[in-house]
């Protein structure tokens, strides 16, 4: 047990826990860490508390489907794909565009989800990982390729990975290895697994050069 | 028969739901009700909580509770407490709250107060040394024999090393072997250095959220862990329950490296919360909290003398370390790395002298390839300064210091199983070409110099000892059980090949179990220090031949005849003189059933460790279970070594390096698996290529605040960070104490790559050691144009 005094009610008589250290107290200063935040509306049908924000219903386009979901004006489109509608292959590794993992489709264009407001991608097609393979369940050709080649170790970082390949194949079809890099410097493997991802890359690159 | 799997290329059983996004990694599960909790985080390298007042934000709507150190274990110093009333680094959680959401526990974060007292803080071990230097924990600056104690040194022991030499005083840690003087008088050369190595954090790219909920009696927590079985047991320990009260499930982890071997101490956190709020709660860990709490590996600064004969032998080392590691626990990095050099070089004789002292800077753990990883890059570039002033190639440096089978190493004259080392060294340098390229060594080419480097590094590549569990099911299919992680290796289906070769079953009829206690897993080794590979062939190939063993008794006592007369392969057991003479799995499954005992697990083996007797109980009549401790001949250690090389080119006018060629080879005994391996190799190589040339900590030095604490400022190596291809080859022979011959390879090819670019680095700038790391532009432009270093040479966290 510690002799740290703690409040939790600042009524008369408030219940202390501890007892009271006297003597000069120096203003303390506490650090938290508010980053990729979340308010769930949904869930939670009272005033916030401090933002003064209110959610609105909209229509996201989503994986080819419709989606209405409520939506905070502050809420990333990662929070939103991840804890409203279900779709948690989207991966949150850094919550500030420094490591690619959320990466999703805006209209066939990669974009980092967690630098992305919800509000801002209504009337885009949004795609994620779980909207790539075909209805039938059939693999699309970068997933299949990185089957093929056994890729990604730990691959939390596979979904935002696969994301930019589909959106590189889809502009460029026949990559360098160099060209491929470039285009995927904005994604991070911190199992270093880059020379595999670029196999993959250039075998995808190939299957799907076979089906067109 | 089936062709054995060992040694094939197969993709590992869960690629398929991690390309589809349906692997659920620890932030991805939901439970009805779930809450959020969010941590308020020192602002102070050391202070003392006086006052926590939580009133205005228990008061906020939403706001369900908090959680503080008080509610807590209080293990004994120099333990951690997730949570703390004495923060001993910048970053360290004080408390936690929970809340309907997340946004909403943020605010409510931000309206508490608390009141903390300074207490004195220090960051370098150099400053805490001095006479009336800080120490880093009230108790005292470093651990020794089980106790926090006090070590300092005179002003005499830093006047004798003046400004840029590594003073050495007082010291708690030694070992020798031979006679030093002897070894120095033999040498032809001596060099002496002193060389500075950094801290660095792990940064897995997902973060150590957890979540957690109670269910009738029985705790459920979701997190990312190295080792699910050791996870389990660590969990039970930490809150004070029974194994059977805990069920963990960690499916997938999103990257480790030493930095959740067995879990991490913040899971405490949602475990606690959720049982006194009677809901779910998740807590998400940011990359920025992440960066504090998410471990780093121990800097060191060291002074090395090395004595080299006119062959290019080395005769003696006298290493002096002084490590950080930081404000919990104790660290053996710096023995570790002295050990390893004497088993990467073969010294006639060698002393290790070393202190490891605390600071208020982030905690220290096992880093991919503790000791190894530092002493590789610090120790290689003086390898190459010593072969150029003795006219030796630099390849023929390491071949003539090679240690081979009959090799002993260390303090306590450890022996080695295998190493071909040499073998690795001529393969390497076959492949990459390495005598002519040796010959572009310091060329110019416009503003690019050219720098060819090698490095050589070692690890203890597995343990013995653990329980194999597998199930044949009456659909005649293998159910291979594993307590190991699934961290990215792939070992929890690599070594689960080995009880499959045993029974000779195709790989589409085996079902590997792994990552969910209450899916009834082994005990197991740490998922850690290179050990599963090994280890777990080992335990695997014992529980398959127990399998093996009931299934031609089965056999024997339904078809007639001896048990060896039977064979098993393709899913049946057959006599081998006529093979359509048998029955199949399935049929066998159903005979263990029926026969009870052993054959289905009603009677186990009395050397199995409990965690495998319950889950092998509650398998228990479902099939013909093979269950055994590994018990193979276990005298010498399996080291792995490891044998890079590299081809920079450093731009004389920016200070850039670009790393344009890497070639690994290692001696791993058998290749289990060759794209697994090549995997170790080149990521291995790839965070090595960070430590040497751009992963740090930068530190204000006033205020104890850390500014590098996001991905872009500590600086992991990006994909144009590396070379666009990279070549490895395995030596390839087995390790005659592993019975598929496999020996881990995890941790060596990080040292390796670090040590093969500080070399290159060096061979570019015409042989000049910089003896420190990382290897930035800055230094590196510095030295270019003859300008004084940026940093003092003992500096740290700059």
């Amino acid at each position: 047990m510690s002799d740290v005094e703690i409040v939790v009610d600042p009524g008369p008589g408030s219940f202390s826990r501890r007892s009271f250290i006297k003597g000069v107290v120096a203003a303390g200063a506490a650090v938290s860490s508010t980053s990729y935040l979340f308010r769930a509306t949904s869930v939670f049908a009272v005033a916030p508390s401090a933002r003064g924000s209110v959610a609105r219903l909209i229509t996201l386009r989503v994986n080819g489907q419709d989606r209405r979901v409520d939506v905070m004006p502050q809420e990333t489109l990662a929070m939103t794909l991840r804890y409203k509608l279900g779709l948690t292959g989207t991966k949150l590794g850094c919550d500030r565009a420094e490591c690619g993992a959320c990466t999703v489709l805006l209209d066939g264009v990669p974009h980092y989800g967690c630098s992305m407001l919800t509000h801002m991608v209504r009337g885009r097609a949004v795609t994620t990982i779980e909207g790539l393979a075909a209805e039938s369940g059939e693999l699309h050709p970068v997933q299949r390729a990185v089957i093929d080649e056994g890729g990604f170790q730990c691959a939390f970082c596979a979904p935002g990975f696969i994301m930019s390949t589909v959106a590189l194949l889809d502009e460029n079809p026949s990559p360098s290895r160099e060209e491929a890099a470039h285009v995927l410097s904005g994604n991070l493997c911190r199992c270093g697994d880059y020379s595999r991802i670029l196999d993959s890359v250039v075998r995808a690159a190939e299957y799907m050069r076979r089906v067109s | 028969m089936a062709e054995k799997l060992i040694g094939q290329d197969i993709a590992p059983p869960d690629l398929e739901t991690k390309v589809t996004g349906r692997a659920r990694f620890a932030e991805d599960f939901r439970a009805e009700g779930m809450v959020f909790a969010k941590l308020l985080l020192s602002p102070m390298p050391h202070a003392r909580v006086r006052r926590i007042d939580a009133s205005r934000a228990l008061r906020m709507p939403g706001v369900l509770g908090i959680l503080t150190a008080d509610d807590l274990p209080d293990p004994e110093p120099p333990s951690e407490r997730p949570l703390t009333n004495e923060p001993l680094y910048v970053g360290e959680p004080i408390l936690a709250l929970a809340a309907v959401d997340e946004t909403t526990a943020a605010d409510a974060i931000e309206q508490i107060e608390v009141d903390l007292e300074t207490l004195p803080f220090v960051l370098d071990p150099l400053e805490s040394l001095r006479p009336s230097g800080p120490n880093a924990r009230l108790e005292g600056n470093t651990f020794v024999d089980g106790e926090v104690t006090t070590v300092k040194w005179t002003e005499a022991d830093y006047a004798a090393a003046g400004e840029d030499e590594l003073p050495m005083g007082e010291y708690t840690s030694d070992w020798s072997i031979g006679d030093l003087d002897a070894g120095f008088a033999e040498a032809d050369l001596v060099l002496e250095e002193t060389v500075v190595h950094q801290s660095l954090t792990h940064h897995p790219l997902e973060p150590r959220s957890c979540m957690a909920y109670w269910q009738n009696g029985k705790l459920h927590l979701f997190g990312s862990t190295q080792s699910t079985a050791r996870t389990h047991s660590a969990l039970a320990d930490m809150l004070d329950l029974e194994l059977d009260d805990v069920v963990f499930v960690g499916q997938y982890c999103g990257g480790g490296f030493g930095s959740k071997i067995a879990g991490s101490p913040i899971m405490a956190v949602p475990a606690l919360l959720s049982r006194t709020l009677g809901r779910p709660v998740m807590l998400r860990i940011t990359r920025y909290e992440e960066n504090y709490i998410g471990r780093a590996r121990p800097a060191q600064q060291a002074r090395i003398r090395m004595g080299w004969r006119k062959d290019g032998k080395v005769t003696a080392i006298d290493l002096y370390m002084v490590q950080d590691h930081g404000p919990y626990g104790s660290s053996g990095d710096h023995q570790a790395a002295s050990a390893i050099a004497s088993l990467m070089y073969q010294p006639h004789a060698m002393r290790f002298r070393g202190v490891s002292i605390y600071t208020n800077t982030p905690p220290r753990s096992a880093q991919r390839q503790p000791g190894g990883g530092q002493i590789a890059p610090m120790l290689e570039p003086l390898m190459d300064k010593a072969a150029r002033e003795l006219g030796i190639d630099r390849v023929e440096m390491r071949r003539v210091n090679a240690p081979d089978h009959d090799s002993t190493f260390g303090p306590g004259e450890s022996k080695l199983t295998t190493a071909y080392v040499r073998e690795a060294i001529d393969i390497g340098a076959e492949r990459f070409g390495w005598s002519e390229k040796t010959r572009l060594s310091g060329r110019r080419d416009g503003t690019k110099l050219t720098g060819i480097g090698v490095g050589l590094s070692a690890f203890v590549g597995g343990s013995f000892g653990y329980d194999g569990l597998v199930v044949i099911r009456p659909d005649g299919d293998l159910y291979i059980h594993q307590g190991t992680g699934n961290l990215g290796t792939h070992s929890f289906a690599d070594t689960a090949r080995a009880a499959a070769d045993v029974l000779g079953m195709p790989w589409d009829r085996c079902h590997v179990i792994w990552g969910d206690t209450a899916e009834h897993l082994p005990w197991s080794s740490y998922q850690a220090g290179s050990q599963t590979a090994h280890a777990h062939s080992r335990a695997n190939h014992a529980a398959g031949n127990d399998a093996k063993r009931k299934l031609q008794e089965i056999a024997a006592r339904d078809l007639g005849g001896s048990p060896e007369a039977y064979e098993t392969g393709d899913g049946r057991v057959f006599r081998r003189s006529n093979p359509t003479q048998g029955m199949s799995f399935a049929q066998a499954a159903r005979r263990a059933i029926e026969l009870g005992g052993a054959y289905s697990g009603q009677e186990l083996p009395d050397d199995i460790h409990e965690m495998t007797v319950a889950s092998a109980q509650g398998l228990a009549g479902r099939g013909l279970i093979g269950v055994a401790k590994d018990n193979y001949t276990r005298e010498n250690g399996p080291w792995s070594f490891m044998m890079g090389f590299a081809l920079v080119e450093v731009d004389a006018e920016t200070g850039e390096v670009e790393i344009k060629e890497y070639t690994g080879v290692a001696d791993c005994g058998t290749v289990l698996h060759p794209r697994g391996v090549a995997a170790q190799i080149h990521g291995g190589a790839v965070q090595g290529f960070g430590m040497a040339r751009s992963q740090k900590w930068v530190f204000d030095p006033k205020w104890g605040v850390p500014f590098a604490y996001r991905l872009y400022t500590a600086r992991p190596p990006g994909i144009l960070d590396g070379p666009l291809t990279m070549d490895w080859a395995a030596v390839s022979e087995p390790d005659p104490q592993n019975p598929v011959g496999a020996k881990g390879i995890g941790e060596p090819p990080l040292g390796a790559g670090a040590a093969a670019i500080t070399s290159a680095i060096a061979d570019a700038l015409g042989g000049t050691c910089l003896c420190r790391t990382p290897l930035t532009t800055d230094v590196i432009l510095a030295e270019l144009e003859g300008r004084e270093q940026p940093y003092a040479k003992l500096d740290t966290h700059v």
